[in-house]
């Protein structure tokens, strides 16, 4: 939202950029400085979070005290219960067990896998076809410009959670399906960053001098484009995630996404509900616990986000989003 | 001005019209033979070829979407699949609820986002200002549902105060209906409103840093007039664009929570319809929810160009 006036590269500060006049220049002296990713304290402990979820979503089933799908039906003194389903906290399951009497804290660990791996993988996939589809109406112009742009914004134009609806009703719920489903919902939004990067940083001269000397198509898109997109379209790949796990999540727990017996977070609340009635000690934890992981997860990558885009190109992420 | 804005309301007629062709493909030609669906096990070839005549499958795809917009747009909305019933009475039943509730989420959660926003950038880097970011900031990447469970639990089973589900017999006064939505609209008012806080407060601090209100500082004009007078005033444009923007966020809003709640509204009938493959009724409730968003998303646009001068002479 800034002018086109105000946009003045400042001139390089070179007592904090360390370049020391003693020191030979290992690149051009105008090169832009190399910036290190430091972090603050709340994104030091957001990296630990993910990290921690993304390890369990790979080694998630050989921790895991029980099968996603094994009922709990006799104590650790081999006594049988009458109901297993809803068991408060013990030292058998440490988060209790659900309305059919399964370990929670087993179904969180194996849930990490199926929802973080669709999420992954959906934003992947939106990622790949927002940046092809995104630079290459870029470069190219002209009437390919034109109609993938008019499609994408008539994609835009639904809530993301209604397209979801819309397709699920015609072609059912299944893992492959979802994950295409979100990667080309999100991968609308994907195009339109990458495509404004793209027009942002087609006309600078450096893309001009490499046209002139004759490079092809796809060396200015790999050589020239995307290395100058990149950050700014990490830090909206983190973002994007967080969206994606959201809408999968939602459409889980609307019963209209991964379907049971896999366990997966959204479709683990929604299972649960009646044993928030049932109060913290019998219950409700059932129902809290796994909206709890997915909010320790997206709350995570969101301030990873928001520390990252404050220290290194802030202002352009935030113009394009 | 009014031919930019004309031509951002044609182009909000077309895009409704796109809406209209995507939802009847996805929903009618790509799943395959409707009549067979129907049918299911029961099929034989004579039963198909009569249901198909009937729903007219047998004709071209164009035909098709011409006889179904002519019918929407009569006001004839088929007849569910299920129930028998039509999908007006239905729809008619259930709208009044949810424009009930998303209109008291209006009400209140406006007002509180603007003076929120308001106070955070006033001591931008002060107490209020980081505790409203880092709350909204938490708040907005979080699941709707997490903030339906929690107060679900802390307000309506440990401390009972309000009932768990917002289930309406039609006949309720006004202010027994509000008791009986709290959760709901609580839950919608935090969710609409940790975005519009950040919102307000980021469109407020742009104003600050502008060189009028250096003059203003520099004058000696106390911070709290400055915000009302000079930023506020000129912030009202995005403000706008933002209030207008976050009631198409809505849209998607109401279908988690109405469905938490069992709430009788229009997404609740949608998500059912979409459970029970109910196709006529996911194409109006679809069609109701995607021509509101994008005529909301038509008023923030239009408030943007009516009040950035910038934007009314573009070059």
């Amino acid at each position: 939202m800034t002018d086109e006036s105000a946009r003045v590269t400042p001139p390089p500060d070179l007592s904090e950029n360390g370049i020391q006049p003693d020191r030979s220049f290992e690149e051009l002296p105008d090169a832009p400085p190399k910036q290190g990713l430091k972090l603050s304290l709340v994104g030091k402990i957001s990296v630990v979070v993910v990290a921690f979820w993304m390890v369990l979503a790979c080694i998630g089933p050989f921790v895991a005290p029980y099968h996603e799908a094994h009922f709990i039906e006799e104590n650790e003194e081999g006594e049988f219960y009458d109901d297993p389903s809803y068991l408060s906290p013990s030292s058998q399951v440490w988060l209790g067990t659900d309305f059919l009497g399964r370990d929670i804290l087993s179904r969180i660990i194996w849930g990490a896998r199926t929802t973080i791996g669709i999420s992954l993988a959906a934003t992947l996939l939106a990622y790949a076809l927002g940046i092809i589809f995104g630079i290459a109406a870029a470069v190219a112009g002209g009437w390919a410009d034109a109609v993938l742009s008019r499609l994408d914004d008539a994609i835009l134009s639904f809530p993301s959670i209604m397209l979801g609806l819309i397709f699920v009703a015609a072609f059912g719920s299944s893992i492959p399906l979802l994950i295409v489903l979100a990667g080309v919902v999100y991968a609308a939004s994907v195009y339109r960053i990458a495509r404004a990067f793209g027009h942002e940083i087609i006309v600078q001269d450096f893309v001009e001098a490499a046209r002139a000397r004759g490079e092809g198509l796809w060396w200015i898109i790999t050589r020239e484009v995307l290395p100058n997109a990149a950050m700014p379209l990490a830090t909206d790949f983190g973002l994007r995630l967080v969206f994606v796990i959201l809408f999968i999540s939602s459409l889980s727990f609307l019963g209209l996404g991964v379907q049971p017996p896999v366990s997966d977070w959204g479709s683990m609340v929604r299972e649960n509900l009646q044993g928030l009635g049932n109060g913290l000690g019998g219950g409700a934890l059932a129902c809290l616990a796994p909206a709890f992981a997915i909010a320790s997860l997206t709350i995570a990558i969101n301030l990873i986000v928001d520390d990252v885009s404050a220290k290194a190109g802030g202002s352009l992420a935030k113009k394009m989003i | 001005m009014w031919p930019m804005v004309l031509r951002r309301i044609g182009i909000g007629f077309v895009l409704i019209w796109v809406v209209s062709v995507l939802i009847f493909l996805v929903t009618q030609v790509l799943p395959g033979d409707a009549a067979e669906i129907r049918l299911g096990q029961a099929a034989t070839p004579e039963t198909l070829a009569a249901l198909r005549k009937e729903l007219g499958l047998d004709q071209p795809a164009v035909i098709q979407y011409a006889h179904w917009i002519g019918d929407l747009l009569t006001g004839d909305l088929g007849i569910s699949a299920a129930g028998g019933a039509t999908i007006a009475s239905l729809i008619e039943n259930r709208i009044g609820n949810t424009v009930f509730m998303t209109a008291v989420v209006t009400v209140v959660s406006i007002p509180l986002s603007i003076l929120l926003g308001l106070l955070a950038a006033m001591y931008p880097g002060g107490l209020i200002d980081r505790a409203v970011t880092f709350s909204t900031l938490g708040l907005i990447a979080v699941p709707d549902f997490l903030i339906a469970i929690v107060l679900i639990l802390v307000l309506a089973v440990q401390a009972g105060l309000v009932p768990a589900v917002s289930y309406l017999s039609g006949s309720e006064s006004f202010w027994k209906k509000l008791s009986i939505l709290a959760l709901p609209i609580a839950t919608l008012v935090i969710v609409v409103s940790a975005q519009m806080i950040r919102m307000t407060r980021a469109g407020v601090l742009n104003v600050m840093s502008s060189p009028y209100v250096e003059m203003a500082i520099l004058k000696g004009v106390p911070r709290r007039r400055i915000i009302l007078r000079h930023a506020l005033l000129n912030a009202i444009g995005p403000i706008v664009n933002v209030i207008a923007l976050n009631l198409a966020y809505l849209v998607s809003g109401v279908v988690v929570i109405e469905t938490i709640f069992a709430y009788p509204g229009l997404a609740k009938l949608m998500v059912d319809g979409v459970q029970t493959r109910d196709m006529p009724i996911v194409q109006a409730c679809g069609m109701i929810f995607c021509s509101t968003y994008v005529v909301l998303i038509l008023i923030a646009d239009i408030a943007s160009i009516v009040s950035n001068p910038r934007l009314r002479h573009p070059k």
